[in-house]
């Protein structure tokens, strides 16, 4: 079992609140991905969770139980940190037993927990090494093998691929969603990618300034998201968010339109303007369009459009898809 | 011409290199010379080189008028047995300032300093009271106390850069993994702390085996160390040079011998942190 719920936590580091007061509930199994831009607290909040520091308010529960003030070790979590945190000291299969030691457990056991990790892992070919004879995939998934030894209520991933390449950070992320479905554990993910969080995640909490400002399923938030924040937050590239006279002819403070429901014509349309940078990605083409009294617009086109810099084209932004916005920044 | 240029400095620094070594190991050098030549010879003007009547005397003499071994013994004791009690109280302390620092953090560490800005002749006589009257003049107690104390704050430093250097996550991996705090310091913290520790260790063995005030003036004879052996050997009637420097070969060669062998971790351990 993996239920974890924050009751009114709140964390201040001297005069200055990190986190003002958050409540949340994350059921067993779910795969959690804390997401927000640098600084937003999410990384403190999974401290708080793992135990590595102390709240200045709230109730943390693990299973019902109130962990606030246990020590790491009890609360039966497992960490895995951004610079993984290995002992350089110890070989890899020491390394994994390393908890499993601390707990006291059997010899023959912690054999065999290891190579069951290991051959998971595929790390069994690498256990008598140190860690600084690994690569960096090899090592996050040490780290990753200390973690599951344990057989925790649930996993915590601090920012676990930010020190790996684009090429293995995509195969990691993979990785680690087969082991969530294998293990069906907890997990909570900290990230400030939105790519990792829309595309691991069972739920996102999106965070900002130490709040929460919407939690859901990837979808809903991409599609119904409940403030300006997350609607510029979540999806690649950015919703395009609108003031102005486009939005006043909406009836709100600000509109926000994704780039791929805004259709394009050479002839004629909502809004007209000229192409300044187009990008080919091969399936898809990002069109950054300036526009006369809407300013700067991208659009997600066809790869195969032919649109050059400098072109004159007519955007027309698809009405159901529109999302509208008071001038607190609140959906409407 | 590029190449031409960098040999030439290379050659340069090198020749400039040896002579200053050779400059700063001539006193060494000549200390070991003169241990084997007679009194004489000693003084003689202008002054033997190499060609003298090599004798061995000086160190018979010196062993037969003081007991060489029980002065070594009494500096292994004292200066391996100060070393470690400090590192025992330094590890500690080194380790909840590197990684719980508070905000008076750096003042203690600045105060700890200052103490050795303190000229030690301030509080000898106070010293000598308190040695006095706990009965701990002239034992190897009260030396490798002094001794302790004296050299605590650099070992303290020392260890504390070094654990600096340790990435905090790792302690917290450990703490997490369920590591209590004496099994995170015993299993993690020391064994990466390896190099730190043996290089602190190390060079206050050779700070506490040549520390000379406090020796010369706590001790008499029983726990007197090599320093106040070689110190016996400069009476008011005049020098003994030969016997002075037999006495002082004696007395350095096990801390030069131990240094040798050990100057890499030396090195590293005076040098640390200086460059990342």
């Amino acid at each position: 079992m993996g239920n974890i719920t924050l009751h009114k936590v709140s964390k201040s580091f001297g005069s200055s609140t990190i986190i003002p007061r958050i409540d949340l509930d994350i059921a067993d199994a779910e795969f959690v991905v804390f997401v927000g831009p640098s600084g937003c607290g999410k990384s403190t909040l999974l401290r708080l969770i793992a135990g590595l520091e102390d709240v200045s308010g709230g109730t943390i529960f693990i299973d019902g139980k109130d962990v606030t003030k246990e020590a790491p070790a009890k609360r039966g979590l497992a960490m895995v940190f951004q610079s993984y945190a290995l002992y350089p000291h110890m070989s890899v299969r020491n390394n994994i037993a390393f908890p499993l030691k601390m707990s006291g457990e059997d010899k023959a056991v912690i054999d065999k927990k290891v190579n069951d990790a290991a051959r998971v892992l595929n790390l069994t070919a690498y256990l008598d090494r140190r860690p600084g004879q690994l690569s960096g995939g090899q090592r996050q998934r040490v780290a990753i093998g200390r973690a599951i030894v344990r057989q925790p209520k649930a996993f915590l991933f601090d920012e676990p691929l930010s020190n790996l390449d684009a090429a293995l950070r995509g195969t990691m992320r993979l990785e680690i969603s087969e082991l969530h479905h294998q293990l069906n554990t907890t997990m909570i993910y900290v990230t400030h990618d939105q790519v990792e969080a829309m595309t691991m995640a069972d739920k996102i909490v999106v965070l900002n300034a130490g709040n929460i400002e919407q939690v859901g399923t990837p979808l809903e938030l991409y599609r119904n998201p409940q403030n300006l924040f997350v609607a510029g937050f979540i999806g690649s590239p950015k919703m395009n968010l609108i003031s102005g006279n486009p939005a006043s002819r909406a009836n709100a403070a600000t509109i926000g339109i994704r780039p791929e429901h805004i259709n394009i014509s050479k002839s004629g349309g909502d809004w007209k303007g000229t192409v300044s940078v187009s990008e080919h990605l091969g399936a898809d083409t990002f069109l950054h369009v300036n526009t006369e009294g809407v300013g700067q617009v991208t659009v997600r086109a066809d790869g195969d459009i032919a649109v050059e810099h400098g072109e004159t084209i007519y955007l027309s932004p698809d009405q159901a898809k529109l999302h509208r916005f008071n001038a607190e920044g609140r959906v409407m | 011409m590029a190449r031409a240029v960098t040999t030439q400095r290379k050659v340069t620094f090198t020749v400039v290199g040896w002579l200053v070594g050779l400059l700063i190991f001539f006193p060494i050098l000549w200390t070991f010379l003169t241990s084997f030549k007679t009194e004489g010879d000693a003084i003689a003007s202008p002054p033997y080189f190499l060609f003298f009547n090599w004798t061995f005397e000086n160190y018979v003499e010196v062993q037969q008028r003081s007991d060489y071994f029980s002065h070594f013994i009494n500096s292994v004791v004292i200066s391996v047995g100060s070393t470690l009690i400090a590192l025992l109280i330094a590890v500690p302390a080194a380790w909840s300032m590197a990684f719980s620092p508070t905000k008076r953090t750096k003042d203690v560490l600045m105060w700890m300093l200052s103490t050795k800005m303190l000229p030690p002749v301030g509080v000898l006589v106070p010293m000598y009271l308190i040695f006095r009257n706990s009965g701990l003049l002239d034992t190897r107690i009260g030396l490798t106390g002094v001794l302790t104390l004296i050299n605590l704050p650099i070992i303290v430093w020392m260890l504390y850069t070094y654990f600096r250097e340790i990435p905090g996550e790792i302690l917290e991996a450990a703490r997490m993994d369920g590591a209590s705090l004496l099994k995170e310091v015993i299993y993690v913290l020391t064994p990466m702390a390896v190099p730190g520790i043996a290089s602190t260790m190390l060079l206050n063995i050779i700070l506490a085996w040549n520390e000379a005030f406090w020796t010369l003036n706590l001790t008499a004879s029983k726990a007197a160390p090599l320093t106040a052996f070689i110190a016996s050997y400069s009476s008011p009637e005049g020098l003994f040079w030969a016997k002075l420097s037999a006495a002082s070969t004696l007395a350095i060669a096990p801390i030069l011998i131990m240094g040798w062998f050990s100057q890499r971790q030396l090195v590293r351990g005076l040098t640390f942190g200086a460059v990342k």
